[in-house]
């Protein structure tokens, strides 16, 4: 019988994948769908717990999360947009500004 | 069959998820996009194995169509590049691997070990969209009005950070 702790386990494993993809890819849209995998992967956990628990607010939880992932989606890659306007790139090495 | 189901989906979608990161095939970020549908559609069926029904539709609407067509939409607009083969190497692939390997293990034994699962639980809550829609324009009305006008800032803002020249 698969319980709450076998989609914890995937949801965990989904989380690691995407923090794997953030630290090993260059390409900074790549970097980006990491980050969208890492917010799925708290998705499944909520509504597992959300089903396991009896309790709604957990999916309701996730609509906002989902909605406001689409909006912060729209936002960042305008930015990533702005900045290939300006640096012609999108790889992370030539973006060291900040470096001191 | 319900078990057998949930296997199915949850591999797929730590198979493809994991295709997006390292993406053999070639680098790029099309197929990255690619399989990155693929994987939040399987992720989609555990939403159903869930009995989240709506939350699964909204899953397939929004992140498989909306966010992936802004994604490469994005890809599209910038002639990219391929990345170099050589960037798996080194110390950052050793520590990476090692970083998350952790990560998902020290979180996995809390899991395993916590007894979350232990007891037997009723399961009678369908996230049907009656369910969901009553609640969110009851209880949630107030966060539910917040987040129209939070799309609407975003999409100012988006329009005004893709001008050609912010004056």
């Amino acid at each position: 019988m698969v319980g709450l702790e076998h989609y914890l386990v995937v949801s965990i494993l989904l989380f690691s994948i995407g923090a794997l993809g953030v630290m090993l890819r260059r390409n900074l849209l790549v970097i980006y769908m990491g980050l969208e995998m890492m917010l799925n992967a708290a998705n499944l956990a909520l509504v597992a717990f959300s089903r396991f628990n009896d309790n709604i607010n957990g999916q309701i939880l996730v609509f906002f999360i989902i909605t406001v992932a689409a909006a912060e989606v729209a936002v960042g890659l305008a930015l990533i947009v702005a900045l290939y306007r300006r640096r012609r790139t999108t790889d992370v090495r030539e973006l060291t500004d900040l470096k001191l | 069959m319900q078990d057998l189901l949930f296997y199915f989906f949850a591999v797929l979608t730590l198979i493809f998820g994991f295709l997006v990161v390292v993406n053999p095939f070639t680098r790029s970020p099309v197929t990255s996009a690619m399989f990155l549908v693929l994987s939040i559609i399987s992720m989609s069926g555990l939403f159903v194995m869930l009995h989240a029904f709506f939350l699964a539709a909204i899953q397939i609407l929004v992140y498989s169509g909306a966010v992936i067509v802004l994604f490469l939409f994005v890809i599209m607009l910038m002639d990219l590049k391929e990345e170099a083969r050589s960037t798996f190497q080194g110390i950052r692939l050793t520590f990476s691997l090692l970083l998350a390997g952790l990560f998902a293990t020290v979180l996995i034994g809390v899991v395993l070990t916590s007894g979350l699962g232990a007891e037997p639980v009723v399961l009678t809550l369908e996230g049907s969209t009656a369910v969901l829609g009553e609640r969110l324009f009851n209880a949630y009305i107030i966060p539910f009005e917040i987040l129209s006008v939070l799309l609407l800032v975003g999409m100012v803002g988006v329009v005004l950070l893709s001008k050609k020249n912010l004056n």
